[in-house]
């Protein structure tokens, strides 16, 4: 077996799409980064899905000092908690997530134009 | 390229009619077959047109890719796709001579006369002839789907028109419902298509916004996983979405639109 696996020219592996965290189903496990247009050229920018056990409130206060921004937690109905912030911070968010440990890259998806 | 990015703004800016009569001859060849040498010749007049090309990623041609969003660094794969070709083009000439497969007179392949070992690249480029005399289809030659940019009006100032959305979901071979729904939850938004069957949506965006959100859309719902060719069918079986390849049969599922959490904006009582 591994003598023929040696043998093969590629390391092309059939399973890495079903693997990678783009393919598709299952978006449970996402942190959803979104932004929404307000009136004029303002927006805001939301953040859906991190885990339960993190803090928002420390997490919301650390985004608002980062960014200099305002922002709330608001509670939906079917989501749970949702981080909202003014501005387009869509990459400071998942940098910022990323940087702190509190998300993986992978799990982070940038919603928006 | 830049300069004619920067021209073909120029003469939009001052008449905002969408259409250009030298558009509008290309609009019937949707999908084109072309050899490679052909096509650098029209790549130039093919910039103003966004591609999907059947080896790669799509690629909106003629717009700039300055995004530095690490999302759209995948784009830059395109050139992988070429270089593999070249390797197997050098030797096409070679053996456009010879009629069978097997064994002729002449030296068909470089390997021949000497007693070495086959390189991987000699034998993948042998594997492509051959494959490209009994059966072109599945050489992967290029076969490109292009489409054009998305065209964009304001109406008002609080909405956007996107003009030729029937005409991309046309190109794309998709129902404009599943197109739109896609398309409002990433921007977050609502919108509906008017008389024209143009899409309205509410708020300001440029084109490069639309061009954007459907370049992920062409990834997610349109291209083959495995041979990333976008002649595909998207289905509903038993509530799922499953993506089936024509032309290599394969099949993946693929996430439902969700539009996700929705803020409330504007006056406060209007929210739901
Ligand atoms: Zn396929």
């Amino acid at each position: 077996m591994s003598a023929l696996d040696a043998q093969l020219p590629t390391t092309f592996d059939p399973f890495a799409e079903a693997n990678a965290d783009d393919s598709g189903a299952g978006s449970k496990e996402y942190v959803h980064i979104r932004i929404q247009q307000r009136n004029g050229r303002k927006s805001l920018t939301t953040v859906q899905g991190l885990k339960k056990e993190f803090s928002y409130n420390k997490i919301l206060k650390d985004l608002k000092k980062e960014f200099c921004c305002n922002g709330t937690v608001v509670q939906d109905p079917e989501l749970g908690q949702v981080i909202q912030l003014q501005g387009d911070q869509r990459k400071n968010v998942s940098a910022f997530l990323v940087q702190a440990g509190i998300v993986k890259k992978e799990h982070i998806k940038i919603h928006g134009f | 390229m830049a300069e004619e990015n920067t021209s073909q703004m120029k003469e939009e800016v001052p008449e905002l009619a969408p259409f250009d009569p030298t558009k509008k001859k290309k609009k019937k060849k949707n999908v084109v077959i072309q050899d490679p040498a052909d096509e650098v010749d029209k790549l130039a007049e093919k910039t103003e047109n966004l591609t999907v090309a059947e080896s790669g990623e799509p690629s909106f041609a003629g717009m700039k890719k300055k995004k530095k969003k690490p999302v759209e660094t995948d784009f830059l794969n395109d050139e992988n796709g070429e270089t593999g070709e070249d390797v197997v083009d050098e030797q096409v000439g070679e053996d456009e001579e010879g009629e069978g497969i097997m064994l002729g007179g002449t030296t068909r392949y470089p390997w021949e006369g000497t007693d070495r070992d086959y390189k991987y690249e000699e034998l993948l480029g042998r594997v492509f002839n051959i494959l490209r005399e009994n059966n072109p289809d599945l050489a992967g030659d290029r076969r490109r789907t292009v489409m054009r940019p998305p065209q964009v009006l304001r109406e008002g100032t609080k909405k956007t028109v996107f003009v030729n959305f029937m005409d991309l979901c046309k190109t794309m071979h998709r129902q404009p419902e599943h197109v739109m729904t896609f398309l409002l939850a990433e921007m977050g938004t609502s919108g509906s298509l008017d008389g024209q069957q143009r899409l309205v949506v509410k708020g300001r965006f440029a084109p490069k916004n639309f061009e954007g959100i459907l370049r992920r859309y062409v990834n997610e719902y349109v291209i083959c996983n495995g041979c990333k060719s976008p002649d595909t069918i998207l289905s509903k079986e038993n509530r799922l979405f499953f993506l089936r390849c024509e032309q290599c049969g394969s099949a993946r599922s693929v996430a439902p639109i969700k539009a996700g959490f929705v803020a409330r904006v504007g006056r406060r009582k209007a929210g739901t």
